[in-house]
């Protein structure tokens, strides 16, 4: 079977310093992934590389078996890619919900001309998006719900942006979601409550998940398999356990003395 | 889906969930334009403003008609153009001016003795504003890739760059004729519906008016659609919108051509209105009152557009050098007034500082007047209803010299003003609005050209001090 992801022989290098060498891995259709790696490791950057952000300097993005390298991030995203920003960009400006029903442009058709005149298409559209949006935001139970809608996305709390940022790319109708360091910031008893959602955005909402996280527990917690990253390059892959009793992630985290 | 109760109630966070609530408490003017803004539906207010508008020309005179609803209704259309470009889309647009000259322009060409053309306006009007949004989309693709200061430094250039053009493109120079240089171009025909020429002032009127209030309503549905949430997320952060599924650089173009479109449909009604077009017209200075407009309404708000465009124009052509002078005098008193019931608070407070500006004032007045005749005995300029300011204010006969240390007493009783606090603040209140009236009976209201410039520019200044965001406009946030 072909993997729904693959990265194969990717390399980035920014001047001489090279951010992914040779990275290879892949993501089955309904795995949840995790990528570790110390900060700098290359984490982020394979996140910018797999939404074309960067262009990789040599190898393959397969998606679906399809080579995405050289897309527009725009057409790369309406494939199926969606992403979570670990520095939160959201449409601070916009309401919850019209951030969440922005991210349906991609598979949204109507014309100007038919938004103007509001023609049955337009109309219809519009409809759909606003159910659409409120679904993905019914997700997070009370969190987003009700008068937050219409609330300024600036007005969230630092762990809803990040809820609201996976609603708004769930909103892209995705087949893999990236999520870049969903629990970072977010208190220990919500940080279980995002263990639990990773879950049902699997069982609920059909995602494939490749998730980056910090938090072990997370990690543990979500994970069928953990990849490890240090300077750009894959140093162990497998289970939670077998990443995270292999030398070169301890030494990765914590240096040689600590492998020793 | 989870039930409401099973979630835990960590972090749910009663500050933010009050949020609403605490702005509905929010009291003064401020609230209630708020609110006004919150509950009023868009038809609604669009039926108010048309409703009240077509109402104009039955009590207005012809030329007041013309200056007043003509105009604005003119600078409405402008500043919707340029609110799609900049208030939407945030792309900062220093030409915008340029698509208006250019649709002006175009329109006077295939509409005069220029070359001996007369399309008719059914034709001419859809071919300009077609070619005014092409032209938009050939100057957006160049400077596409082009953020913030740096776009708006092309677009200036290319603004200026219109204006050379026009100005330079007469019979000596280029051998054609093409715009017929500073002189401009005369004897434009009016705009004529399907054969029935618009000739009346109140008859441009209503065909201006229609076009203001489908504009506004297509416009309104856009904003709501997702081509316009599309724009606002382009505003907010592109790289998130791309990666969002939205197609930056179309969408951009598409902003550039829509508000050129626009212009362009603004300038081929004004050049068919005036029957007149000069480079002057599309100069910076418009430029800029767009700009003012769509700052003070609120940048990204229609209704603010709208509110704008009365505001700037009606209280620019109320100030203008032809109308009486006691227009002018009476909106700086107004002002004033507004200014302090705005800022000083209790009410009680504001009670004893207007008290004592008129007891101050009839008492300097008379005192003064028993010390020597000659230094109350200026004359006051045609204060008609209000000449009992003449009895209020100090104004001596010879007062050059007067006016000019009266004028720097106020810079500096202004800015002691802002740096002492509590009844001193109001105590020194009292003096300083007294001496603001000094200076404007002795040196402004003689200038009404300068005077107005000034107060325009005090109120905006107010204004931005007091409401960044513009009249209805919504607080921008910006958190890195």
């Amino acid at each position: 079977m072909t993997p729904l992801f693959e990265f194969k022989g990717v390399t980035k290098s920014f001047g001489g310093l090279t951010v992914a060498d040779r990275l290879d891995f892949h993501v089955d259709e309904g795995e949840i992934v995790s990528l570790i790696g110390p900060n700098g490791a290359g984490k982020t950057t394979a996140f910018n590389l797999a939404t074309g952000i960067y262009r990789p300097d040599s190898g393959e993005i397969l998606f679906d078996g399809e080579n995405v390298v050289g897309l527009q991030p725009h057409k790369i995203t309406q494939l199926g890619i969606a992403r979570t920003f670990q520095t939160l960009r959201l449409f601070l400006n916009m309401t919850v919900k019209e951030n969440v029903m922005a991210a349906a442009y991609g598979h949204t058709r109507s014309t100007v001309v038919e938004a103007i005149f509001r023609l049955p298409r337009a109309r219809r559209e519009e409809r759909e998006i606003s159910q659409l949006a409120e679904e993905k935001l019914a997700f997070f139970g009370q969190r987003l719900a009700g008068y937050r809608h219409q609330q300024q996305a600036y007005n969230l709390s630092y762990a809803n942006r990040r809820r609201l940022e996976i609603a708004r790319a769930m909103a892209t109708n995705p087949r893999l979601l990236l999520l870049d360091e969903p629990a970072a910031g977010m208190n220990p008893a919500e940080t279980h409550e995002l263990t639990e959602l990773i879950g049902r955005l699997r069982t609920d909402g059909g995602y494939t998940v490749l998730v980056i996280e910090h938090d072990m527990h997370v990690v543990e917690g979500i994970s069928d398999r953990v990849i490890a990253l240090d300077h750009g390059v894959k140093i162990a892959e497998g289970s939670f356990e077998q990443v995270a009793t292999n030398e070169l992630v301890i030494e990765a985290y914590l240096g040689l003395q600590g492998a020793a | 889906m989870e039930p409401a109760g099973d979630t835990p109630r960590v972090g749910v966070d009663d500050w933010v969930a009050s949020h609403e609530a605490r702005l509905d408490q929010r009291g003064g003017f401020a609230g209630l334009a708020r609110k006004i803004d919150d509950r009023v539906p868009a038809w609604a207010r669009l039926a108010v403003f048309a409703g009240f508008a077509a109402t104009l020309p039955l009590w207005m005179g012809r030329g007041d008609l013309f200056v007043y609803g003509i105009f604005t209704l003119i600078y409405i259309l402008l500043g919707l153009g340029l609110n799609v470009v900049v208030g939407y889309a945030g792309l900062l647009d220093l030409g915008y001016v340029a698509f208006f000259g250019f649709g002006a322009y175009f329109y006077a060409l295939l509409s005069s003795e220029q070359y001996g053309i007369h399309w008719p306006s059914a034709i001419s009007f859809p071919v300009v504003v077609a070619s005014t949004a092409l032209l938009g989309l050939v100057l957006g693709i160049p400077s596409r890739r082009l953020l913030g200061d740096y776009l708006a430094i092309v677009t200036l250039f290319f603004g200026q760059a219109f204006v050379v053009f026009v100005n330079a493109a007469n019979p000596k120079v280029a051998g054609t004729g093409l715009t017929g240089g500073p002189n401009g171009i005369a004897d434009i025909d009016p705009n004529d519906l399907f054969g029935y020429e618009l000739t009346t002032r109140t008859q441009q009127f209503y065909f201006l008016l229609f076009v203001v209030v489908a504009v506004l309503a297509g416009l309104h549905f856009l904003n709501e659609s997702r081509t316009g949430r599309a724009w606002r997320a382009l505003r907010e952060d592109p790289l998130a919108a791309q990666a969002m599924s939205i197609p930056v650089n179309r969408l951009k173009l598409m902003a550039f051509a829509f508000g050129a479109g626009i212009a362009g449909l603004a300038g081929c009604i004004f050049a068919a209105v005036l029957t007149a077009v000069t480079s002057g017209n599309f100069a910076l200075p418009i430029l800029i009152t767009i700009y003012a407009i769509m700052i003070l309404g609120g940048i990204g708000s229609l209704t603010g557009v709208v509110i704008g465009a009365i505001v700037i124009n009606v209280s620019f052509q109320f100030l203008a050098p032809e109308n009486p002078q006691n227009n002018a005098r009476v909106l700086f008193y107004a002002v004033v007034m507004l200014l302090l019931v705005l800022g000083v608070r209790p009410w009680w407070r504001l009670g004893v500082v207007l008290g004592g500006v008129a007891v101050l004032g009839f008492a300097a007045n008379a005192v003064v007047e028993a010390i020597s005749p000659s230094w109350t005995a200026g004359a006051v300029v045609e204060a008609g209803r209000l000449g009992f300011i003449s009895d209020w204010v100090i104004v001596p006969a010879g007062h050059d010299r007067f006016a000019n240390a009266a004028y720097i007493t106020l810079v500096v009783a202004v800015l002691t003003l802002t740096r002492v606090r509590g009844w001193w603040r109001t105590g020194l209140l009292i003096p300083t609005v007294y001496l603001s009236a000094i200076v404007w009976e002795t040196s402004f209201v003689e200038q009404p050209a300068v005077a107005r410039w000034i107060l325009f520019g005090a109120l905006l200044v107010f204004l931005m001090t007091v409401r960044p965001q513009g009249l209805l406009g919504t607080p921008r946030v910006e958190i890195v």
